[in-house]
């Protein structure tokens, strides 16, 4: 396994107004490697994950403080572009949100508004592969120009997931992806994240245990703002070092 | 007097809401047996019994009394006062015995008159007198009946319920017969005009000079009643105003919703809504004495010849009344558009400007088209800002730096000054206001059709 540093975050708070969501986390994220996100509902994962692509910037009273790195580039920086960064560090959310377009428009949207097609038939080409990887493109391939909100939930979720890796990123985030979906769908959407640590550095929040222990080699422990414990995900789910995180796996709370 | 008698009905049923309430309440803690209704449902029960019969029995009477007492009272007058008159002279007799019965007496009436008046006073006081008993009557028996039922099976939520929503009903219908009686009496009037004047004249005529002599004496156009230059006069000063109006509101509602700082928007968009909130007739002022004048001087310093009255001014001011119709509508529907297209556009690495124009814009399109087909109802509708802005003369013309009349217009100017509803003139107006109605009427059944299609486009 690739132990390279992807992302490092040192120190970081965030507060919403007055509140505090986030304090004090820091914690290095892997190239290759799926890192889960657990802790009970409010714990601050989703937030901390959205400041790794500087989501936050677009909710006005949310203010990030500490620092963030991305191959050693504090991603805060004055010469950063939140945009461009977004290219690099992909999302997928927690509900499916495909645009209001045909399914080929949804994946082509990301490589038309960064220039990364030269001609239609290389955009072509990244929708196909896009799709491919996404573990969708046999089911949409004779209806590419259908709209995408006229896919099943998982159908839709798979086609968030091409859309954001047509981007080409270095790291996918993923909020809780399979929260709307059945077990089918979650086994193919797990299957494709464990295929997509061979390029990514892949990031997923998830609330399920099963799902962290199976899909990922690090597991950080989130309680109430604050990262409680990091590892391998070995370790923490057998034999982790902090009894609230033991209770949680456990499910004595949560 | 009838106020206090409406006074009397709402104190009747309050006071059987209280009593019904207090007797089932009595009566479920006394007897320990449940209850299909809660006491409320069976005060509102006794509420609706002793309050609705009495009031629909009100309107009844009401709507009786008076003929019947007038024709009571003009049987009664003697053979002699009204032998051989006309329904006119009959009337006029009414009417006086009537202003006799107020009070007002005019120059020396003959004896029998008086006589009548004072008929007249009489049986109004016992018609009224009956009206209090009967009305008092009707509210007993109602709580009687609503007491009566008081018992744990009576199921007075389901009855409450379904009186209401007859209630609901009523109200709805209400609105529906009143839109339809307007529309027949457009089209009543308009059947009319087309009698006078063939359909196909009117509908397919290039002239329209309806100044026809309504006297003999008068001097007057021979009349013509083409209604196509005045509905041309209504499309350029509609086009002169969407044109200003709906880049000018989408760009503003897109700024406000997307671009602005919570700051900026909080004091945008009220500021935007007082321009809801101008009279017409300030906007009409504005046309004629800042717009109006400022094309011409622009015009005659570009050397080109403006009419005082241009449909640029007129059009250009109702664009900008329109400005808050359509900015509200864009801002409504760009809000309505799922917070999470935006994120999922933003985590792409999509800027702002391309989230807007590439995911919200089209995404929230139902709802912009449906507000701009509104606003040009709007503006084919409007009447004070072309009555004061727009010319008279109706000439066939697309050139907005041409003088126009718009349909609006011309249905004041035909039913302003001396007018008899018997002459093609003044029914012109009703056949002009059919055309208005259907044209709109077309316009907001395409926007609501548009709106359903593409609705739920992103749920």
């Amino acid at each position: 396994m690739a132990t390279a540093t992807k992302i490092r975050a040192q120190g970081v708070d965030v507060f919403y107004g007055e509140t505090q969501a986030i304090r004090n986390v820091s914690i290095d994220i892997l190239a290759n490697a799926v890192t889960a996100f657990i802790g009970p509902s409010g714990c601050g994962k989703s937030t901390f994950l959205r400041c790794l692509n500087r989501m936050n910037d677009t909710i006005d009273i949310c203010r990030v403080k500490g620092e963030i790195t991305l191959d050693g580039q504090d991603i805060h920086a004055r010469e950063v572009d939140p945009v461009q960064l977004r290219a690099r560090v992909g999302m997928v959310f927690q509900k499916p949100n495909p645009f209001p377009k045909s399914i080929y428009d949804n994946v082509a949207y990301g490589p038309r508004i960064h220039g990364l097609a030269a001609t239609k038939a290389d955009l072509d080409g990244i929708v196909e592969g896009s799709l491919r990887r996404a573990a969708i493109w046999n089911e949409v391939k004779d209806r590419l120009a259908e709209p995408g909100t006229g896919l099943s939930g998982g159908q839709q979720q798979r086609l968030c997931i091409a859309r954001a890796i047509a981007t080409a990123p270095e790291v996918l985030l993923m909020d809780e992806p399979c929260s709307a979906l059945d077990p089918i769908a979650t086994a193919q959407i797990e299957e494709l994240i464990d295929e997509l640590r061979e390029s990514y550095s892949v990031v997923i929040v998830t609330h399920s245990m099963q799902q962290a222990a199976r899909v990922s080699q690090k597991t950080a422990f989130f309680h109430l703002g604050s990262m409680l414990e990091y590892g391998d995900t070995a370790k923490v789910f057998t034999n982790p070092d902090h009894e609230k995180t033991q209770a949680y796996i456990t499910g004595r709370f949560g | 007097m009838i106020g206090y008698l409406f006074l009397l009905i709402l104190v009747a049923a309050i006071a059987g809401y209280v009593v019904n309430r207090q007797a089932a309440r009595s009566q479920a803690f006394g007897s320990g047996a449940r209850f299909h209704s809660l006491p409320g449902f069976h005060g509102a029960y006794a509420l609706l019994l002793t309050g609705l019969p009495a009031f629909l029995f009100v309107l009844v009477w009401l709507t009786f009394e008076g003929p019947i007492v007038d024709a009571v009272v003009m049987a009664s007058l003697p053979a002699e006062g009204v032998a051989g008159l006309d329904a006119g002279k009959l009337s006029l007799i009414e009417a006086e015995v009537k202003s006799i019965a107020a009070g007002n007496v005019f120059g020396e009436p003959e004896p029998w008159k008086f006589a009548a008046a004072e008929y007249y006073t009489s049986l109004r006081g016992t018609f009224r007198a009956a009206l209090w008993i009967s009305v008092l009557l009707v509210c007993g028996i109602g709580l009687y009946i609503a007491r009566r039922r008081v018992a744990a099976d009576f199921r007075a939520r389901h009855r409450v319920e379904e009186i209401t929503s007859w209630i609901m009903i009523a109200c709805a219908g209400v609105a529906i017969l009143v839109t339809a009686g307007i529309i027949a009496s457009l089209i009543y009037e308009s059947v009319r005009f087309f009698e006078r004047v063939p359909v196909a004249e009117f509908l397919f005529g290039l002239n329209w000079e309806p100044q026809i002599p309504l006297r003999e004496d008068q001097i007057a156009g021979a009349g013509a009643f083409g209604w196509l230059p005045v509905f041309l006069g209504t499309i350029v000063i509609t086009v002169v105003a969407l044109v200003v109006a709906v880049p000018i509101g989408l760009l503003s509602a897109i700024y406000l919703n997307e671009f602005a700082s919570a700051r900026v928007r909080s004091i945008g968009k009220p500021v935007l809504e007082i321009l809801a909130g101008v009279p017409t007739v300030v906007y009409g002022f504005f046309a004629i004495l800042v717009v109006a004048p400022a094309i011409r001087g622009a015009g005659a310093a570009a050397g080109i010849d403006v009419s005082p009255n241009t449909a640029l001014a007129a059009g250009g001011v109702m664009g900008i009344m329109l400005i808050p119709f359509i900015s509200s509508f864009a801002d409504d529907a760009l809000s309505a558009v799922p917070r999470s297209l935006r994120d999922g556009s933003l985590a792409l690495g999509a800027t702002r400007g391309e989230t807007m124009t590439k995911v919200l814009f089209p995404a929230a399109i139902p709802g912009i088209v449906g507000g701009v087909l509104l606003a040009v109802s709007r503006a084919i509708g409007e009447t004070m800002i072309v009555v004061m802005a727009a010319g008279l003369i109706a000439t066939l013309t697309i050139n907005p730096l041409d003088s126009v009349t718009t349909v609006t217009v011309q249905i004041v100017t035909l039913l302003i000054g001396d007018s008899e509803f018997d002459n093609p003139k003044t029914l012109a107006a009703f056949a002009l206001g059919l055309m208005l109605f259907i044209v709109t009427l077309a316009l907001n059944v395409l926007a609501l059709r548009v709106v359903r299609k593409y609705r739920e486009l992103y749920d």
